[in-house]
């Protein structure tokens, strides 16, 4: 921690910056320092204020008051090259597919390298290779981005920073769509960008990896910075009552309800490659944890389970029938509900409201003659957004413009409206806040004593381990282990998920 | 839950399409001492009526994510069809009026169908069904105009019912349909899910393909009764009628605030961009300007409108 000493110049000093947007306080002089070579975590619930901070600090959005100072010199103008100098890796990645990693990274900047006309891909594909290689990267410049894995493409962004020469980098949800073992690598990146005098401030739910890689954490809370400090003197309890404003004594619900009768069963279900024979039964008022690595057939799995695509063989059987579910149409009758990992691509509209959204999969129920009944729309909109605790302006408010976790809420609602009697939710907290997760939780807990069967997909070990009454884990596509939670521990659960 | 029940018949962003709409209004009132009088009122709405008719089918079309290029062709075969069976003391007239409406649906089916079908890019399909449809038209009508039709035929187009022109009562008539079909059912939730997001539409257990299905069948439909009304406006079924006839619509849709990527739009909107396009005609007309000189000023709007909208969500 020495490179913290009192005598080194921060890179960035963020000072008294305060946001309104339509008369509400986004930010609220908000303080914040980098050093070089330093993981500044920052940490916050949805809505707290973070990415605003951050457009603010690349030049996006502009402060109301307050001033933001670069190397020890106050930058009025936000284009006066400081965008250069720090750079920020998107979660949605920013690349041109089409074209190669070495043709990405100096895109736009081609004619530093070359005469005014003709392209010289080999002094850039050797540039590239230069940059690559700095960050200890194995990947070759003229593979084509399309061609390349999501954490591959993460790494190009951070390459295409390094040699735009950037000193602050920005990671905004790094490990969202990557494995651990990607995690590792992104990690090792970090370090050595660390050891260049790069400053990274780095944004994420994942608490275990704040604690891995982040030497200080700053906590916004409602556009406050509420915290700034050491890593070390912060524990996960401590970090998560910081971000919502009280303690969270007990975050899975400790309750165990009856089993009851046998919901759904499947034997040998197969859709090669993704998975082969899987066997289980699920029963109303039971959570089963499905638990595996990325790619080990889960998502595959959910997707036979909801309609979405046809089995190559074995059985699915719903309350003892055998059921051919040939689209979601019929898996929704049956009383499949589904709430997808990819909540933006197979969740909700955007641009339609939310109370739209919210009775969008239920909307024959509603039907009044040839017309939507909206006063019974408006009901049932009315009861979601009370027991979901969904935020929202106003029920005609775009469910596009909510933040994560408020888009989950109303994806759940809507599954929900359709009286499902077995609940597939595939990764529900994913890139959901802290409080958010917390009321997913407690909300599975009352799908569970109220009857409901449920399938709980998650990459989180805790989450599976504190929600599950049984766990099941694939590994490459096959069913590997199905254990009790009493049997399971982190340990147990990844020994027969690297199988 | 404040607010829930109050109406809104613009979308956000379409105010300015009825602003621009009265400051053309106003101008072209001083302009031209004649704009506002009644009877240029009624040959304007006369004129707007047949652009209308498609700019709302092609509106529930590019909503739900899709784009329709065959509307002309449909307008040409509707015509004809119509034409055909709409000579003096043959068919009742519900023949020809049926007639032309199959024909219509019947190329919006195909549409839909091959879409659905086989996943090809609606502007391939329908850039197909736009070539085949005009010569469905001069196979039907062996390449000659269908003239001498009957007089209640004709009354469709040109005939007035309490001094109002029968083309401005079709196209309110229309309008409240296509307005409340749009607003008010579940098909029509379903045509803004569906272009909003298919994916998650299919997934929310909405049947897609029978979603587009409908929307190209609606969308035949009323450019069918559009070549209906042209046929009988001009009292010829012209196998060569509505060339370009679905440039002018989509440019409606789209000065309506109708998005081409999808999910968002209005028929209060394409009704005004209709309107737009006809008033500005009309002015121009009065105001003595070429038609050449017309067609610069039209596609400048266009884009104008487009531009428009985009900065009034910048600066949301």
């Amino acid at each position: 921690m020495n490179h913290i000493g009192a005598m080194t110049e921060p890179i960035v000093r963020i000072n008294q910056i305060t946001k309104s947007f339509y008369g509400t306080k986004v930010l609220d002089q908000v303080d914040l320092e980098l050093y070089p070579g330093e993981v500044l975590a920052l940490m916050g619930e949805n809505g707290a204020g973070k990415s605003t901070l951050m457009k603010i600090l690349i030049g996006l959005l502009k402060a109301d008051s307050g001033s933001i100072s670069f190397l020890g010199k106050e930058v009025h103008s936000q284009k006066s090259g400081l965008e250069k100098t720090i750079a920020m890796i998107h979660q949605e990645m920013l690349v041109v597919p089409e074209l190669t990693v070495a043709q990405n990274i100096f895109l736009g900047r081609e004619r530093s390298f070359s005469g005014k006309f003709w392209l010289k891909d080999r002094v850039i594909n050797q540039k590239a290779q230069g940059v690559l290689a700095q960050l200890g990267l194995r990947l070759l410049p003229t593979t084509k981005l399309k061609d390349l894995a999501v954490a591959e493409v993460q790494m190009v962004e951070i390459a295409k920073a390094i040699s735009l020469e950037a000193r602050v980098i920005i990671m905004d949800e790094p490990t969202s769509a990557i494995s651990d073992k990607e995690v590792a690598a992104l990690f090792a990146i970090i370090e050595a960008l660390k050891r260049q005098g790069v400053a990274i401030i780095y944004i994420s739910h994942k608490m275990d990896e704040i604690f891995r890689i982040a030497d200080r954490i700053a906590v916004l809370r409602d556009g406050k910075m509420v915290h700034r400090g050491p890593a070390e003197a912060l524990d996960t309890d401590r970090l998560v009552s910081l971000m919502v404003g009280r303690a969270i004594d007990q975050l899975f619900p400790e309750e165990t309800t009856a089993i009851g009768a046998q919901l759904l069963a499947v034997k040998g279900l197969t859709r090669a490659p993704a998975f082969e024979d899987i066997h289980f039964e699920l029963h109303g008022g039971e959570v089963l944890g499905l638990a595996g690595l990325m790619g080990a057939g889960r998502t595959e799995l959910a997707r036979v389970l909801c309609g979405l695509d046809s089995p190559h063989a074995g059985e699915i059987r719903i309350g003892g029938e055998v059921a051919r579910l040939k689209n979601p149409q019929e898996a929704i009758a049956k009383g499949i509900g589904y709430v997808s990992e990819d909540r933006k691509a197979f969740g909700f509209i955007p641009r339609m409201s939310v109370k739209n959204n919210l009775t969008l999969s239920s909307l024959k129920q509603h039907r009044k003659g040839g017309t939507v009944n909206e006063k019974s729309e408006e009901k049932v909109m009315a009861e979601n957004l009370l027991h979901l605790h969904i935020k929202a302006s106003s029920g005609r408010q775009p469910v596009g413009e909510l933040s994560g976790g408020n888009q989950q809420k109303v994806v759940l609602g809507r599954v929900l409206n359709t009286q499902p009697h077995i609940v597939i939710l595939d990764e529900p907290t994913r890139g959901v806040d802290v409080g958010a997760k917390f009321e997913i939780y407690k909300l599975i807990h009352e799908l569970k004593k109220s009857g409901k069967a449920i399938l709980l997909i998650s990459s989180e070990l805790p989450e599976i381990l504190g929600m599950s009454d049984r766990i099941l884990v694939l590994a490459k596509g096959k069913q590997t282990a199905l254990m009790s939670r009493a049997e399971a521990s982190e340990e147990r659960i990844m020994q027969h998920a690297v199988l | 839950m404040e607010n829930i029940r109050h109406y809104k018949p613009f979308q956000t962003g379409q105010y300015g399409i009825f602003l621009a709409f009265m400051i053309v209004c106003v101008v072209l009132s001083i302009l031209t001492p004649g704009f506002l009088s009644g009877s240029n009122l009624l040959i304007i709405g006369t004129q707007v009526s047949i652009n209308a008719l498609l700019a709302f089918g092609v509106t529930f079309v590019i909503i739900s994510g899709g784009i329709d290029l065959s509307l002309g062709s449909m307008v040409a075969v509707a015509g004809v069809a119509s034409a055909m069976f709409a000579h003096p003391d043959t068919y009742p007239l519900v023949v020809p009026l049926g007639m032309g409406l199959l024909a219509g649906l019947a190329i919006g089916l195909l549409n839909g169908w091959v879409i659905t079908k086989t996943k090809v890019a609606p502007f391939i399909v329908t850039l197909g069904t736009m070539t085949i449809g005009r010569g469905l038209a001069l196979i039907l009508s062996k390449g000659r105009p269908v003239s001498n039709l009957s007089d209640s035929f004709n009354f469709i187009g040109g005939g007035t019912v309490w001094g109002i022109p029968f083309p401005i009562l079709t196209l309110i008539i229309t309008f409240l349909i296509c307005h409340f079909i749009l607003n008010k059912t579940i098909l029509g939730r379903y045509i803004y899910a569906v272009g909003g997001n298919e994916e998650a539409a299919h997934a929310s257990g909405i049947d897609v393909g029978k979603v587009k299905l409908k929307v190209y069948a609606l969308c035949g439909l009323l450019c069918a009764l559009g070549g209906i009304l042209l046929t009988s406006r001009v009292t010829t079924g012209q196998p060569n009628a509505g060339a370009g006839f679905e440039l002018d619509a989509i440019a409606a849709a789209i000065i309506g605030g109708t998005s081409t990527s999808g999910g968002t739009g209005t028929m209060v909107g394409t009704l005004m961009g209709a309107m737009l396009i006809g008033v500005i005609g009309n002015g121009l007309d009065l105001l003595n300007v070429t038609s050449y000189y017309q067609l610069v000023v039209m596609g400048t709007i266009i884009i104008g409108a487009v531009v428009l909208d985009g900065l009034g969500k910048k600066n949301r």
